[in-house]
Parts: C-alpha cells; sequence; structure tokens
C-alpha cells in the first residue's frame, strides 16, 4: 500500500502544479462559452487580458485615487423581457458595478450602437428607460456616442455604459480580506433574470411568472455599509455565471472555503420550477439586481436584518459561511443531507438531456 | 414543488440511510454500479454518498449517453454541420463534447450554422420554417430518447418533409453491459439498472444479469430518494442471498416496457453489425441505424460524412475504471494526455464522470474516498 500512495500522491502533486500556474488562454478562437461568465471567461481575463495591462486584482470596478470607475457592454436578446429592458439593465449594470466597490455612483456615459432599421419607436423606448433608470438610481447621464451598422451586424442594439463613483469613506473592501468564519448573505431571491430571459427568448414554449430583478443596488450597499461598517469584507454583483460564480471567485481570490446550505438560498417557485424542468442549477443563473455580502461573523445578524429593511431586498438571507479548508473549493450543503463541490461553469449553462 | 420534493424529503434520506447501515455487513466491501448518467447526477447534486456508510461503494456506469459518443462521430457531425446550406441541431450538452478537432460550440464559432434544440420535433420545425436549408439532427441516446427521434422522422415522412436527416448515433443499454459484466476482472457487486430507459425497454430485458451472470439489478428512479432505497434493496439481496431483477421505479416503469415505444423503434430503426463506443471500443450490436424504410432521411447516406475514426489512445483505461479494477489516477494517461480539458474516454467528459471529478477535486475527493 505505501508505495500506491506515493503514486497517488505524486499524481495529486502533478495536477497541483499545473493548477497553480493559474489558467492560460490557449483557444483558437473565441466561443459563446468565453461570455458566458464560467471557466472559459475567466481563462480569457486571467489568461490574457489582465496580464496584458499588469491587472493583479480583479474587482466589479477599479479605484483610481477615491473615484470608482468601470464599463459594460450590454447586448441582451430580446432588448425588452419581463420587469425590464436593455436600457435600464445598462444603467442599472454599471451602477451596480460601482455600488458593490462601495462607490456611491455619481455619473455615466453611454455609448449606442444601432443597427440599420431599428425601429424609432424601439429606440425612444429604450432611451426613456436609460433615463428612468438613472434618475432612480441618482445617476447622471454626462455624455455619450452613437455609431449605426448595417442590417444584421448587430441585434437591434447595444449598449455600452462607463460610470464613476465616488468611494464611500465607510466602505474597506477586498476580495482577499475574506476570512475564515465570515457569514454569506444573498441579497434577495436569485436566479430570476436569466430566467425571465430564457423564458422571453420563446425556445422552450415555457410559461412562468417570472421577472428580471433588475435594479440599483446602491441603496442595499448603502443600508450594509452603515449596519455593517468595517465587518463588511466584500460584495460581489451576481451577475452571469450567478452566486455560484460569485462563491467561487471569492474562494479562489481569498484562499478559503466557502460553504453553502442549499436549503437556506433563497429560489423562488417559479425560478426553481423552470430550472427543474431545463436541467439547470439556478446557482449558475444570472441575476441583474442581487449581491452577495460577506460580512464578519459579528456584524453579520445586524446587517442582515437592515438588509431585509431596504425595499426590495425583503427576501435577503444567510446561506452560508467561509471555511480554510479545502482551499479555494465551495461546497453545497445539499437540502437532502448530503454534500457536493459547486465548481465553476464550464461553457453554457446548457440544459442536460438526461 | 410538489410530486418532487416528497421524493428529496431528508429526514425520510436519513432513516433509509440507518437502514441500509443496519443491511450491511461491516466486515465487507460493496460496489454497486448506477448505469445510468441521470442517476449519477443526482447522486452527485444531493451528495447522496454521504449518507451511505464507507463501505458501500457506488461505481458511474457507461450510461451517460453524450460522453459514450467516439470522437470520430463528432468529427463527422461536425464535418456535415460544416457544409453549406446545413443547420446541424444537437441536444445542449452534445455541444461540447470534444472530438479529435474540437467541439461542436467550436465548429459554431468557425461558422457552422449549429443550434440546440429540446427536442427532435424542434429541428423538424426548423426544416419546416427554413425549406432552402437542410436540416440535420444529431441524433444521441439509449432507448430512451429514440422513440422521439423515430416519431418525429415518422412525421416527417408521412407530411413529406423533405430537407430533414437524421445523423443517428442512438445506442443500446443491454450490449454494453454485457460488454462489462463479460470481463473476468469485473469487480461489482450488483447493479442500479437504468429507470428512463427502462420506461421503454422494461425491466425484463436485464434479467440476463442475474440469470447469466449472478448479479442483482435493482430498476430506479432519478430521486435521491429512489437511489437510496434503490441501493437498500440492492443490499438486501445480496445479504438474503437473492439475485434477481426488481423494479424500485413502478410509478413509471412497467415490467414489460412500452409497447407502442417498442414498436414504433423496430420500424425506424435496426441494429448496426457494431458501434464504437469511447473509451470501450467496439461493442457488436449496440448501435442504432435508420431502418430501410428510412433511407431517405439518413444523414449519412444523404451527405458525405467522411467516417472519421479517432483511435482512443491505447494507454485509455475507462474500461478498468468504469469495471472498478483501478481507480482513474493509476490509468496511465490520467492527468498526462486525458484531462478535462482536453478528455480521451467518457470518465474524463462528463464533468460527474469519475475521471473530471478526481482531477478537479483533487486531494479533497481523495480524502473524501478515504474517510
Amino acid at each position: 500500500m505505501p508505495v500506491e500512495q506515493r503514486t497517488e500522491e505524486h499524481v495529486l502533486g502533478l495536477i497541483e502544479r499545473v493548477q497553480a500556474k493559474g489558467l492560460r488562454f490557449r483557444d483558437e478562437q473565441i466561443t459563446m462559452a468565453h461570455g458566458a461568465g464560467g471557466k472559459a471567461t475567466l481563462t480569457l481575463i486571467e489568461g490574457l487580458l489582465a496580464p496584458a495591462f499588469g491587472l493583479t486584482e480583479l474587482a466589479d470596478s477599479a479605484v483610481v485615487g477615491d473615484v470608482a470607475v468601470t464599463t459594460d457592454s450590454f447586448v441582451v436578446k430580446p432588448i425588452r423581457f419581463p420587469g425590464g429592458s436593455i436600457g435600464g439593465l445598462a444603467v442599472n449594470g454599471t451602477v451596480n458595478d460601482l455600488a458593490v466597490g462601495g462607490a456611491r455612483p455619481l455619473a455615466l456615459t453611454l455609448s449606442l450602437v444601432l443597427e440599420e432599421g431599428l425601429p424609432a419607436e424601439d429606440l425612444r423606448a429604450e432611451v426613456e428607460a436609460i433615463a428612468a433608470a438613472a434618475a432612480a438610481a441618482g445617476i447622471a447621464v454626462v455624455g455619450g456616442d452613437t455609431k449605426v451598422v448595417e442590417r444584421g451586424r448587430c441585434d437591434s442594439m447595444y449598449v455600452t455604459t462607463t460610470g464613476i463613483g465616488r468611494v464611500d469613506p465607510r466602505a474597506q473592501l477586498a476580495p482577499g480580506s475574506v476570512r475564515p468564519g465570515d457569514r454569506i448573505l444573498v441579497s434577495g431571491p436569485i436566479g430570476e433574470h436569466g430566467t425571465a430571459i430564457m423564458l422571453a427568448r420563446g425556445e422552450f414554449e415555457l410559461d412562468a411568472p417570472v421577472e428580471s430583478d433588475t435594479r440599483s443596488l446602491w441603496p442595499a450597499v448603502d443600508t450594509l455599509l452603515d449596519a455593517a461598517g468595517p465587518a463588511l469584507r466584500c460584495l460581489r454583483d451576481a451577475t452571469r455565471g450567478g452566486v455560484a460564480s460569485v462563491l467561487n471567485e471569492i474562494a479562489r481570490a481569498s484562499g478559503v472555503a466557502v460553504t453553502v446550505r442549499e436549503a437556506d438560498v433563497p429560489v423562488p417557485a417559479a425560478v426553481a420550477g423552470a430550472c427543474e424542468i431545463l436541467g439547470i442549477d439556478p446557482m449558475y443563473v444570472a441575476n441583474e439586481g442581487t449581491l452577495v455580502a460577506f460580512v464578519a461573523p459579528a456584524g453579520a445578524d445586524d446587517a442582515l436584518a437592515a438588509l431585509r429593511r431596504v425595499p426590495g431586498c425583503e427576501g435577503a438571507a444567510a446561506i452560508g459561511e467561509v471555511k480554510d479548508d479545502p482551499p479555494g473549493l465551495v461546497l453545497v450543503e445539499t437540502s437532502f443531507g448530503g454534500r457536493r463541490v459547486m465548481d465553476l461553469l464550464v461553457g453554457d449553462p446548457l440544459p442536460r438531456i438526461c | 414543488m410538489k410530486f418532487v420534493d416528497e421524493f428529496r424529503d431528508a429526514e425520510l434520506g436519513r432513516v433509509l440511510g440507518s437502514e441500509i447501515v443496519a443491511a450491511v455487513d461491516a466486515n465487507r466491501h460493496y460496489k454497486v454500479m448506477e448505469v445510468c448518467g441521470g442517476h449519477t447526477h443526482t447522486i452527485y447534486k444531493y451528495g447522496v454518498t454521504d449518507l451511505l456508510p464507507e463501505n458501500v461503494e457506488l461505481v458511474h456506469g457507461p450510461g451517460c449517453p453524450v460522453c459514450v459518443i467516439p470522437m470520430g462521430r463528432v468529427d463527422d457531425g461536425i464535418a456535415v454541420a460544416s457544409q453549406p446550406d446545413v443547420i446541424f441541431t444537437c441536444f445542449g450538452d452534445m455541444m461540447r463534447v470534444p472530438g479529435g478537432n474540437g467541439t461542436l460550440t467550436d465548429a459554431k464559432a468557425r461558422g457552422a450554422d449549429v443550434r440546440m434544440v429540446y427536442s427532435p420535433l424542434d429541428a423538424l420545425r426548423l426544416a419546416r420554417e427554413n425549406p432552402d436549408r437542410e436540416v440535420v439532427f444529431f441524433a444521441i441516446g439509449f432507448e430512451t430518447t429514440a422513440p422521439s427521434t423515430a416519431l418525429t422522422l415518422k412525421r416527417a415522412k408521412a407530411d413529406g418533409v423533405t430537407n430533414f436527416s437524421c445523423f443517428c448515433n442512438h445506442v443500446t443499454i443491454v450490449p454494453p453491459l454485457r460488454a462489462l459484466l463479460e470481463s473476468p476482472d469485473l469487480r461489482l457487486d450488483g447493479f442500479i439498472g437504468p429507470g428512463h430507459v427502462s420506461t421503454v425497454v422494461g425491466a425484463r430485458p436485464f434479467e440476463f444479469i442475474p440469470a447469466d451472470y449472478g448479479k442483482p439489478v435493482v430498476v430506479s428512479g432519478f430521486e435521491p430518494l429512489d437511489l437510496l432505497q434503490s441501493v437498500y434493496m440492492v443490499l438486501r439481496q445480496l445479504g438474503e442471498g437473492r439475485c434477481e431483477v426488481e423494479n424500485q421505479y413502478r410509478r413509471v416503469v412497467p415490467y414489460d416496457g412500452n409497447p407502442a415505444a417498442l414498436a414504433v423503434l423496430a420500424e425506424v430503426f435496426e441494429l448496426r453489425p457494431h458501434f464504437e463506443w469511447r473509451g470501450l471500443g467496439f461493442i457488436s450490436h449496440s448501435g442504432l441505424k435508420l431502418s430501410p424504410a428510412y433511407a431517405d432521411f439518413d444523414a449519412e447516406l444523404r451527405f458525405d460524412v467522411p467516417g472519421i475514426r479517432v483511435a482512443d489512445p491505447k494507454a485509455c483505461q475507462c474500461g478498468e475504471v468504469l469495471k472498478g479494477v483501478i481507480k482513474p489516477w493509476e490509468c496511465k494517461v490520467f492527468g498526462t494526455a486525458c484531462t478535462p480539458e482536453r478528455p480521451i474516454g467518457t470518465c474524463m467528459v462528463s464533468s460527474e464522470g469519475a475521471c473530471a471529478a478526481y482531477y478537479n477535486y483533487g486531494r479533497y475527493a481523495h480524502e473524501r474516498a478515504a474517510v
């Protein structure tokens, strides 16, 4: 037996050495998987983009002095969906990237790429949606750009927003600051945006009362900063790749283990039903108005109670905690009483056939 | 969710878990294979193994229909998909199974019109909507999915749809099981039978397993309580010295199967002399092709299919891993020529396959196995 154990140890060591080298971008071409928020996206960012620009710490927004800055493109299809549309999504997405960086959103610029033939009525509706979302979030639209491309060269319209915010003096957030014992909160029910989009595409002949959760998260962040202060370690916007991807990123960034209690994760019944039929785990489904907060144990109860008083966050919940082992992995305690590893998403969250 | 949550009741799970502990002989190690990939998924998703005693080991079988498609067939599919005017349709999880020349997702990025469908009927609808295009359906799966392909082909024929064809990769469940059982070094004590396949073929086709090979079989449902109960039933057979086919999934599986589905399979398909399985090699009479009456819809006849054969490297030991003869790390290509990014065998293709799980979760998986 000792010989066998040495061999297995050797094989495990080999794998760990390969994995420790980090992700390398070696793909021959871009596939849809590179945009899905999982392992391929991470490979693109950590293997190509970050090293090219010398970026070491990656977050939802970057900080220059006391100014936070972020940029984001929106290519959602269809452009209108239950609960929102591309214009409002573009504003809230950028507001939220600033907010989870602990920055009060101040101003944004807007770039529109429009497809030849786009009905003016559709454009007008989106411009109004942008204005309304900006007013609701308290952010000023201060400039922009427009381009038009030939029919077929883009899908109705693409929107890019770049936002700046002022880092709140109360905020001391960093993904690497998460420690064993920290509690994990979500600000509301998960999986609504991605499910609403999947159903709105009409490919599944499924109908369910699910609306996108697109909304500004600044009120939630403002409240958390007040309630938890320095106990608030890190915030993440659980967009593409869902809550599962956020937890994996933090586990990797902080070298900690993350444990999630499946029974405590708030999943609306209609989302759970649609995901069950499609064979998708709601933990990987995108949100557009739901954050994940890592809070030191001393401040966790107050933070959760305060969060639940924020409009739209009544369904906030504590879903798990940070442990020290096994580092880098997210473990789920299933509601059936077992455990599983919740890995980074590989490729698109494609439905299973079996 | 009503009629679902009842089968995921944690309290009942604990009760069944303790019944299982009471049923096992502490001095014996049990290896039970769940044949179906759907079962593997349930076991993984709910952490079912955590409710089993340490001397009861579940071995993941060859029943993941996308993972067993050999690289050459994926390459053939890509070759068809890359032809002008073709809309190539397949189930979602087939899109990321690598052939020798990348995946269908890669082919899509290179410009092939590859589309995900939920049902072969969606592919037929695409054919009607695009009369100037050739729509090809990449048919995969065991007897579970084959009837829906067959019914779609019947409808295409009845309606005279001429721009629709099927690249048939359907397989049958009994030959690979027999191939595993024929192995002299097999170390399995019993089988969890595939519930969905059995809704079509029934439980009776598995009678050869106890009769010829002396191993118990329990056909199981797909919820975690179904699986725990099925493990319990296998262990009870072993404890009582019985050896037979039992049907745990009686709420869905008729012992003799679904005669209407079997009839349509017999009409539309016929057995191929051989079919290749990823990591397992050629198995006689294990694959289906379209019958002469449906030859007009056979993509292999309609298109110039190159018939690519990518030999699995000889060192691939998927068969031994599946039979429980070796652990994943003992395979000669594990972690070197065969990785989750560039998988060779079926055990590495599926993220739930024994090799992929071991590769991804390494020391953690190892520590759990040792507990």
